[in-house]
């Protein structure tokens, strides 16, 4: 049951194994959910899913799978056999729901009152229906058939039914695309780090306890200091696009593997010189940007600020209005910069573009000097000098 | 045996059908969402509406797994000696049992929760791998395994602060209390807040959602910020057309119980005075 299903998430990419389809399997056998399509969703969200980043693709994946990936004729759906419905109904629906029935003008009517629902319902319901078609005797089957289905038909709107809860998309903004880790790249950032004893004292400082404890006469005297930390800082913006195409695949790695190594790191995205708004996607940049004031606002001034771009451009995206390549902006590239250099004292800039290659290009002179010559090379090195610079 | 909210708990259909499927499966529940959203406030009202005992387990910085099975105190066991104190010669005077060996030992079915457990060590998740798959751990003082009478049903809440090991997520169930929506907010205030005019709770619900929208916040307010700042208003005695009115000259009265750090307090006034000018 369902294996089809939950081969579709392994093969998406999200992370699965046996031990949660047979969970699901056997929270199914114990009944844990009634025979509702909605709890059937929450049930596999519970047990299939481990984080909140994997719930947005979950969610598109069950809409996908459980709409019916093959079509099914309309013939076939209409032309369910009575009887099944019947014998099923009565087997499915309780007393008081039969009752509701009857209200409605007894079993005969609501078969018609199904059949004329089918008709109007749009495709992503027929597709629901696939599962009656396929399942008959599985007691999913029986989701369309019960007078909460109806239900659904009639006043959508006051159960707000009419988008399924998977097919909102709620978690969208809990995913986390950025690909990381590369070992050689890790060992590199280790040299950003700055180890700190802070908070509270766990280790046993040994020297001074046995100092202690013999001036103590024998009686021990422990002394604890706290353990050591990293407690760096870092807010990471990155240049795409354009020229950057040659060097963003190394830079992204880079910086995504700092994520493991930094407990506070943010990273954005910017295109050639900084303006209004900057980014947390790239992907979808355009329909999700962020101002780069609330950027501004959100950090600390104990923030260190590494840019990464190879800066170059021409001068005019930097010192004037609407000087950008892609917008009209209102304040000049420069002004932008100067504002992220009032509130980081903390700032490097790390240029992919080969050093002795820098004095050639006119723009990347003028960041240069902008930064106050904290520009440094995208090498090993460069790296070593940037993270001293920064401290 | 099931979990369906109490009167002082609205809990969502979703999180009703992840409680009940831990409970039926005999696994940890690991609960994650916003600040302020009930996720420790749920293990007591599962205790509570299924009538169990409640077991705390507040993790912090310096927790160490084996704290919450039991510890060895042998400081006071080598002080006893230089006293001469008779209790020394029976190990078992020293072990202090954890929360943990306090749950499996308890003769019914109780209900342990484990809170905040990303404010511990990283390694901290998978030294309890097998206390929590098992129900038992071995005790080496005493040369003896400590085994679960009564599964206990174990809540987990996260901040998310760090991440958790996969093969620890694997033995959970996971569920993530997002923000409610509108309805389900107002039945959480009429929960708290039975005699509230439905007037002043609407433009409280109109304030409250705006605010959770203005843009670049660092600590959205939450489920229990609200329900402190409706107390704040209904103390307060502030009516519905006042509350409107100062909502109209952008201010909120008593903003103190919403918006917690002065970084937002001046962005929203920034916020305030641009709509303002509009």
């Amino acid at each position: 049951m369902f294996l089809d299903f939950f081969l579709l998430l392994k093969n998406r990419g999200l992370p699965v194994s046996l031990m949660e389809y047979l969970s699901l399997l056997e929270a199914l056998d114990k009944g844990v959910i009634g025979r509702n399509i909605e709890e059937f969703y929450f049930l596999c969200r519970s047990t299939m899913v481990k984080h909140e980043k994997h719930l947005d693709q979950f969610d598109q994946l069950f809409g996908a799978y459980f709409k019916g990936i093959e079509n099914i004729s309309d013939e076939e759906i209409y032309n369910i056999p009575e009887e099944w419905l019947r014998k099923n109904g009565e087997r499915l629906f309780s007393p008081e729901e039969m009752e509701r029935i009857k209200a409605m003008g007894g079993l005969q009517e609501l078969l018609e009152r199904i059949k004329e629902l089918f008709k109007e319902q749009n495709e992503r319901h027929q597709g629901g229906n696939k599962w009656i078609g396929t399942g008959g005797t599985s007691p999913f089957g029986a989701y369309g058939y019960n007078p909460e289905g109806i239900r659904i038909g009639q006043d959508g709107s006051r159960h707000r039914r009419a988008v399924k809860v998977w097919d909102k998309r709620d978690f969208k903004d809990l995913k986390d695309n950025v690909e990381l880790e590369t070992r050689n790249m890790k060992m590199v950032l280790k040299r950003l780090r700055r180890i700190t004893r802070e908070g509270s004292e766990e280790e046993l400082d040994l020297n001074r306890t046995i100092k202690k404890t013999s001036e103590n006469a024998g009686f021990l005297d422990i002394h604890m200091l706290p353990k050591k930390r990293n407690s760096v800082k870092v807010l990471l913006l990155l240049d795409v696009g354009g020229s950057m195409d040659d060097h963003i695949d190394l830079c992204s790695r880079l910086f995504s593997a700092a994520k493991y190594e930094f407990k506070h790191l943010d990273s954005y995205y910017f295109h050639n010189c900084i303006y209004e708004s900057l980014w947390k996607d790239n992907a979808r940049r355009w329909e999700e940007s962020i101002s780069t004031f609330d950027v501004l606002h959100k950090y600390n001034s104990d923030y260190k600020v590494i840019f990464v771009g190879d800066a170059a451009m021409s001068p005019y995206e930097i010192t004037m209005q609407h000087g950008s390549v892609e917008h009209y902006n209102k304040e000049s590239g420069a002004t932008w910069l100067n504002r992220f250099k009032e509130k980081f004292p903390n700032l490097v800039w790390i240029n992919p573009i080969r050093e002795d290659l820098w004095d050639y290009t006119h723009s990347i002179k003028m960041i240069k000097s902008f930064t106050g010559d904290m520009m440094f090379p995208l090498t090993i090195g460069g790296i070593t000098d940037a993270i001293k610079a920064l401290k | 045996m099931n979990f369906e909210g109490t009167s002082t708990y609205i809990a969502a259909r979703d999180l009703q059908v992840a409680v009940n499927a831990a409970i039926a499966m005999q696994k940890p529940l690991l609960v994650k969402g916003e600040p302020g959203t009930g996720k420790t406030l749920l293990a007591h009202e599962v205790a509570k509406a299924l009538g169990k005992r409640l077991f705390t387990w507040h993790i912090k910085s310096t927790t160490k797994a084996q704290q919450g099975l039991y510890e060895y105190d042998a400081v006071s066991r080598l002080r006893d000696s230089q006293l001469g104190d008779d209790k020394v010669s029976d190990i078992a005077n020293y072990i202090v049992k954890g929360k943990l060996w306090e749950a499996f030992d308890a003769d019914e079915q109780v209900v342990l929760l484990i809170d905040e457990i990303d404010k511990a060590d990283i390694e901290f998740p998978n030294d309890l791998l097998l206390e929590l798959d098992k129900m038992e751990f071995f005790c080496y003082e005493l040369n003896k395994t400590i085994k679960a009478k009564q599964r206990p049903i174990v809540i987990i809440t996260s901040n998310n602060e760090k991440e958790l090991p996969d093969a620890f997520l694997r033995r959970c169930f996971f569920h993530y209390i997002s923000f409610p929506d509108r309805d389900t907010l107002s039945k959480i205030v009429e929960v708290h807040y039975p005699s509230l005019e439905q007037k002043l709770m609407s433009e409280a619900m109109n304030v409250f959602y705006n605010l959770r929208n203005v843009r670049g916040l660092k600590k959205k307010p939450s489920t229990s910020e609200l329900i402190d700042w409706i107390k704040l208003l209904m103390v307060g005695k502030i009516n519905e057309t006042e509350l409107k009115a100062a909502h109209q000259q952008g201010q909120i009265p008593l903003i103190g119980a919403v918006i917690k750090n002065e970084q937002d307090l001046a962005l929203l006034q920034k916020h305030n005075s641009v709509n303002l000018r509009r």
